[in-house]
């Protein structure tokens, strides 16, 4: 792996926990019931701090290039990856820029990418730089506990009432397209575990799997949804108005 | 016979031994007690909203990470308080009921906005630092539930509040713009700080009672004091000014002096017409009204659930 496709694939790693995390914490103070509210703001933590770490070691590796062709502001830090890349330079999965939805949207998603995340972050853990298998290793304590949290409520929403049944329903017909890109660049491994367990909990939940269609792909290339722009407009907006300012 | 628990009652409160919930206490004092509590809840569920305002907008990733972590805190706030009330044999869904229907009250401090990122350093520094000074002494409730739950919820508020004092150290060292947006936000803030304390004392018809039961320690007044002793010390140290022409250092009382407050503002947004009233209850009403089908559906699945493990 080249030196710049290192740096791009922790950015990746760090983006999709940024913005999964951000859409996350649109829920805090907003919850269906208090204990829940306070999970998923707790679910948005552990991810910011996901992307922190990740963050920060991108930083470390620019840092230490210290080569201004390579496009970055320098010096790097946590927040100027964060803050001052725009819409194109962002390499998340499109899935975790989708609006939050309803309930069955948010648990969905984050059932499907948490899955996704996991098996990942298992392969991570044996990665040859300690570095990054040591940030895998503490992401997987976490992400175990948001793929059971997600899981039990797509089983919950899914074998719930006629009314939850329907609208994961439709949370499954919005989301399918988005799930195949998460398997692009990564072994076949990953895609059949998550199809095992994406097997396990929809049978608990006593819900169909989609056939295979067209999926959505381009966040990697930094070609997005609509939706990321106003997130970073919005996340973004104290970093632009007032440039070079301590926080 | 209910002469003599009320006189055994009074006698455990005067020798400092708690009342829990399975004691024999007057109708009253549980009344007073839920209203109290529950609107202590409503006002942590219902502060998440100002504060939660800046999470998406937070400037750093450390900050967004600290504001989550803390609006977390007060909804985990909310959560022991509840309990602490359905002790004296309420449920949460009334109290939600009580809130949504406008019936029960909460802090007026949260019907006012959050415009700029200072209000989160100011929030913290000046609406935790008020509600500390109110919630220390009901570390010490004679109700020992409230007690309880008060302890853990201080440590907390006064971590919240040293971040707050922090945010604004960082903008008082800052740019001007940055020190601009601080000056302004204090200015906003304070004083509907100083009106957290409550009315006057002789205007605050519920206090003598609560003292003699000890549920409340000190009179509206002396905490109101107490605060503004020290904010008008502390706001030296970031190099901004409290906005009260009159504030000034009287020896002989050895307090400061503060000029009169508006108390037509203070009855107003007590009465519903604060700049964010509406909006605050009806983003509450609206989470609770979108999350009523999610409540079900775990209530459906936890049916089924155990009608299976039975069957089995």
């Amino acid at each position: 792996m080249t030196t710049l496709n290192k740096i791009n694939y922790l950015l990746h790693l760090a983006d999709n926990a940024l913005i999964i995390g951000h859409r996350c914490s649109e829920w805090c103070g907003h919850g269906p019931v208090l204990e829940q509210d306070i999970a998923i703001s707790n679910i948005a933590l552990d991810y910011i701090g996901q992307a922190r770490n990740f963050y920060q070691y991108a930083a470390e590796i620019i840092n230490s290039e210290n080569d201004p062709s390579l496009g970055f502001v320098l010096p790097a830090t946590e927040d100027s990856l964060a803050y001052l890349r725009d819409t194109p330079d962002f390499k998340n999965n499109l899935i975790v820029e989708l609006p939050n939805g309803d309930w069955a949207v948010t648990t969905l998603r984050l059932f499907l990418f948490s899955t996704y995340q996991f098996y990942l972050y298992n392969q991570l853990v044996n990665d040859a730089d300690t570095q990054l298998s040591a940030i895998a290793e503490k992401s997987l304590k976490e992400v175990t506990y948001h793929l059971r949290w997600s899981g039990d409520w797509v089983i919950r929403l899914g074998d719930g009432t006629e009314e939850s049944k329907l609208k994961i329903e439709k949370a499954i017909e919005y989301l399918w397209p988005y799930t195949g890109e998460m398997f692009i660049n990564n072994d076949d491994s990953i895609s059949s575990d998550w199809n095992k367990k994406l097997s396990s909990i929809f049978h608990d939940a006593t819900l169909t799997i989609p056939a295979k269609s067209w999926m959505q792909e381009g966040g990697l290339k930094g070609i997005h949804t609509e939706h990321l722009g106003y997130i970073l407009a919005e996340m973004q907006y104290l970093q632009r108005a007032y440039p070079n300012s301590e926080w | 016979m209910e002469k003599n628990m009320e006189t055994i009652f009074q006698d455990k409160i005067d020798k400092e031994i708690r009342i829990e919930p399975k004691d024999w206490m007057p109708e009253k004092y549980r009344q007073t007690l839920i209203r109290q509590i529950s609107q202590h809840a409503h006002s942590e569920i219902i502060g998440m909203l100002p504060e939660g305002n800046w999470i998406t907008r937070a400037p750093s990733l450390k900050r967004k990470a600290i504001l989550i972590a803390k609006v977390q805190d007060e909804a985990g706030h909310g959560l022991y308080l509840y309990s602490a009330a359905e002790t004296l044999g309420i449920s949460r869904d009334e109290m939600y009921d009580q809130l949504h229907s406008g019936k029960a009250k909460y802090s007026s401090i949260f019907n006012y906005p959050t415009l700029s990122w200072a209000d989160m350093g100011v929030v913290g520094w000046l609406v935790d630092g008020a509600a500390i000074m109110n919630q220390v002494p009901l570390c010490r409730s004679s109700f020992g539930p409230y007690a309880r739950a008060m302890v853990r919820v201080c440590k907390e508020e006064s971590f919240h509040q040293r971040q707050g004092f922090e945010i604004l150290y960082v903008l008082s060292k800052g740019t001007e713009a940055q020190r601009k947006m601080a000056q302004d936000a204090i200015n906003r803030w304070w004083w509907p700080s100083i009106m957290m304390f409550g009315p006057k004392d002789d205007e605050s018809p519920n206090s003598i009672q609560s003292m003699k039961w000890k549920i409340k320690r000190f009179s509206n007044d002396e905490l109101r004091q107490k605060f503004i002793d020290v904010c008008a010390e502390q706001v030296k140290v970031l190099g901004f000014t409290l906005p009260d022409k009159d504030l000034k250092w009287n020896e002989e009382r050895g307090h400061y002096d503060f000029g009169e407050i508006n108390w037509d503002e203070f009855w107003q947004v007590i009465a519903g017409n604060g700049p964010c009233n509406k909006e605050r209850l009806d983003a509450r009403k609206k989470a609770w009204a979108d999350g009523e089908w999610v409540r079900a559906a775990a209530t459906a699945h936890a049916a089924k659930k155990a009608a299976k493990r039975t069957a089995a």
